[in-house]
């Protein structure tokens, strides 16, 4: 701030003097045009900073919108909201422990898929796979992050979601049924849709954080352990993904917030049934779901801010969730060069 | 001498077949995330390219039972809310992204920075319902303008990021040098660092173009969707992921062949935008260099 605050009025004053000096000799359109410089200048800086204000207002005037608007249901049902499992749109009697109880299993699961998966791939684009290999496999990794949540939701009702009532549940209920995650019928749409649909859309995000943190770590780290006698795996292993590991977790858990808000997809194959089922073949509900289900459906404003408290709710969550992984993000890009340097 | 070398040599014959045994499992993890990727794509061009036809593209939905009809006022219902989401989200991303690179080395920009990556982890859903309470209710009906503001804000954030990455990528020695000349603070920022970054910025807002172009939550309550043209800003407008959503969980065949066709569009439209605008950016980028 203090270079950049004192290099920019120096050219102000410079250039005011200059055209103040051959202004008095001849010509006043200099001085005039330094004149509404100035002024422009104000003004420039004014509109600059109020379109990166608007960022803020932006966000408060979200915070605010959820809040008025879910006061009735705030009111209510006060904390018991989130702690009941009653949703009973007729009877005017609200709880929301099936969403967050699906929205949480299904994220859960997205993750339990998708890190070892995301975090294995950037490993092998960045520590392993031949140099030309590696622009056109990150290029198809980013190309999945561009799908539309709405194409991933219809692929995984025609293609996924009969895929995994004839082969995949029959199997997994044949051979894991016993420890009651697999079990009940093979519906084919249910959480494991879900889950699956999700890591799908999450591999991008996690797996191109990890590689940004692993090229950050400095190629000395690699160059010691491998002088110390390591294989490839136990350079990457002590000299890659230990330095690397805050940043890892930051966008892991970048994932899980871009997760847990996650709507078409999810809402396409999860089945939309508010139940606690312990079965992964049975249909659930997510709190992003219902908003998008039931918001246009709710006619009485009980149930509509009923809705948007699930809203709230899933904005404080996400919001907290977003600011950890920013922070460890930032903290391990940030960070690593400069105790590199140092 | 003999019996270390040999020694070094049997753990060595471990570690080698660890170390090869994770070179594959990662090569099979890249494998298994392509997958889905090639599959998608596959199954779109499969499904969807056999329903695309002229009628398709120009018509308005039938209604169930009757064949053919199409998604004609979709697509250029998708345009409109874009285009009114480009006019709120562009200028605002780009003045954030013009000031985090300017003047944001204190700690209002440092505020800025947060609150921005914290907005674009924000749930679409949850913006489109803060737009209905805003807009929707205020107005007293749904309508493309309140699609466009819903999806103009979530380009904000990706755009004042991406511009600010590109600004400091621009060597301070080319400010210094129009400052050097007397070029007023505005005019440098706008006609000589903008402008050297402005394959970056404008590659930056596409990517951000584009992920506004497959939207669907924020639409639902927001533009709501309509069967009927509209080119009235203040009325309920179709757009395309919308409409491809609600064919997808339709119970009718008919519609299903539509979604596809509709999703094989929307990628379509989505790639050629932001190819064609990569394309013009990059030979624009040569010339200027030359």
């Amino acid at each position: 701030m203090a270079a950049q605050g004192s290099i920019t009025p120096n050219p102000m004053p410079g250039s005011s003097r200059l055209s103040a000096v051959s202004g008095s000799q001849a010509k006043p359109l200099p001085a005039r045009s330094s004149f509404a410089s100035r002024f422009a200048d104000k003004w420039f800086r004014g509109i600059i900073t109020l379109s990166a204000l608007s960022v803020l207002a932006i966000v408060i005037l979200i915070a605010w919108q959820l809040v008025v608007h879910s006061d009735l249901s705030l009111k209510q049902f006060g904390l018991k909201f989130f702690f009941s499992s009653n949703w009973d749109p007729v009877a005017g009697d609200f709880g929301a422990l099936p969403f967050v109880f699906g929205t949480l299993v299904s994220s859960l699961l997205a993750l339990v898929i998708a890190v070892p998966l995301s975090v294995a791939a950037a490993v092998f684009i960045t520590e392993m796979c031949p140099s030309w290999l590696k622009t056109p496999l990150s290029f198809l990794m980013e190309l999945l992050a561009a799908i539309p949540s709405v194409i991933y939701g219809l692929w995984a009702i025609f293609i996924l979601a009969p895929l995994l009532r004839t082969y995949v549940e029959p199997f997994l209920a044949k051979y894991l049924g016993w420890t009651g995650l697999f079990s009940g019928p093979a519906y084919g749409i249910g959480m494991l849709a879900a889950g699956i649909i999700l890591a799908i859309m999450i591999v991008p995000i996690i797996s191109s954080i990890t590689r940004e943190v692993m090229t950050a770590v400095p190629q000395q780290q690699r160059e010691a352990v491998l002088a110390l006698g390591a294989t490839r795996w136990e350079m990457i292993r002590t000299g890659v993904l230990r330095n690397a590991r805050t940043g890892i977790i930051g966008g892991v858990i970048l994932g899980l917030g871009r997760a847990l808000g996650e709507t078409m997809a999810v809402t396409m194959v999860i089945g939309n049934r508010p139940e606690i089922a312990k079965s992964l073949f049975a249909p659930g509900y997510t709190m992003a779901s219902v908003i998008a289900n039931e918001f246009s459906e709710a006619t009485d404003n009980l149930y509509l801010s009923a809705i948007i408290e699930i809203g709230l709710a899933l904005f404080i969550v996400t919001l907290i969730v977003n600011a950890i992984a920013q922070a460890l993000v930032w903290a391990s890009t940030r960070g690593m060069p400069a105790r590199a340097q140092a | 001498m003999t019996t270390g070398s040999l020694r070094v040599q049997r753990i060595s014959l471990r570690r080698r077949a660890v170390n090869g045994l994770v070179t594959y499992a990662a090569l099979a993890a890249s494998i298994i995330i392509i997958v889905p990727l090639l599959a998608i794509f596959g199954y779109l061009l499969m499904k969807g390219i056999g329903s695309i036809n002229w009628a398709f593209l120009t018509q308005t939905p039938k209604p169930v039972g009757e064949p053919g009809g199409g998604m004609g006022n979709a697509i250029v219902g998708s345009a409109i809310i874009l285009g009114l989401s480009s006019l709120v989200g562009i200028p605002l991303g780009i003045g954030a992204g013009i000031y985090l690179a300017e003047f944001g080395r204190n700690k209002f920009g440092n505020l800025v920075r947060f609150t921005s990556d914290v907005l674009n982890g924000v749930p679409s859903i949850v913006v489109g319902i803060a737009v209905y309470g805003l807009v929707v209710i205020t107005q007293k009906h749904f309508s493309a303008f309140a699609g466009g503001v819903a999806l103009g804000i979530m380009m904000i954030p990706t755009i004042a990021r991406s511009t600010e990455e590109m600004l400091l990528m621009v060597p301070r020695t080319i400010r210094e040098a129009a400052w050097g000349l007397g070029v007023p603070q505005w005019r440098t920022t706008l006609s000589i660092t903008l402008k050297t970054a402005s394959a970056g910025v404008i590659t930056g807002t596409m990517l951000a173009f584009a992920r506004a172009a497959g939207e669907t939550a924020p639409l639902l309550f927001t533009a709501f969707g309509n069967q009927f043209w509209n080119w009235n800003l203040n009325q309920p407008t179709a757009a395309l992921p919308l409409q491809v959503f609600v064919y997808a969980i339709s119970p009718f065949d008919e519609w299903h062949r539509q979604a596809w066709a509709g999703a094989l569009v929307l990628i379509i439209l989505i790639v050629v935008a932001v190819t064609a605008v990569r394309i013009v950016t990059s030979r624009g980028m040569y010339r200027g260099a030359a």
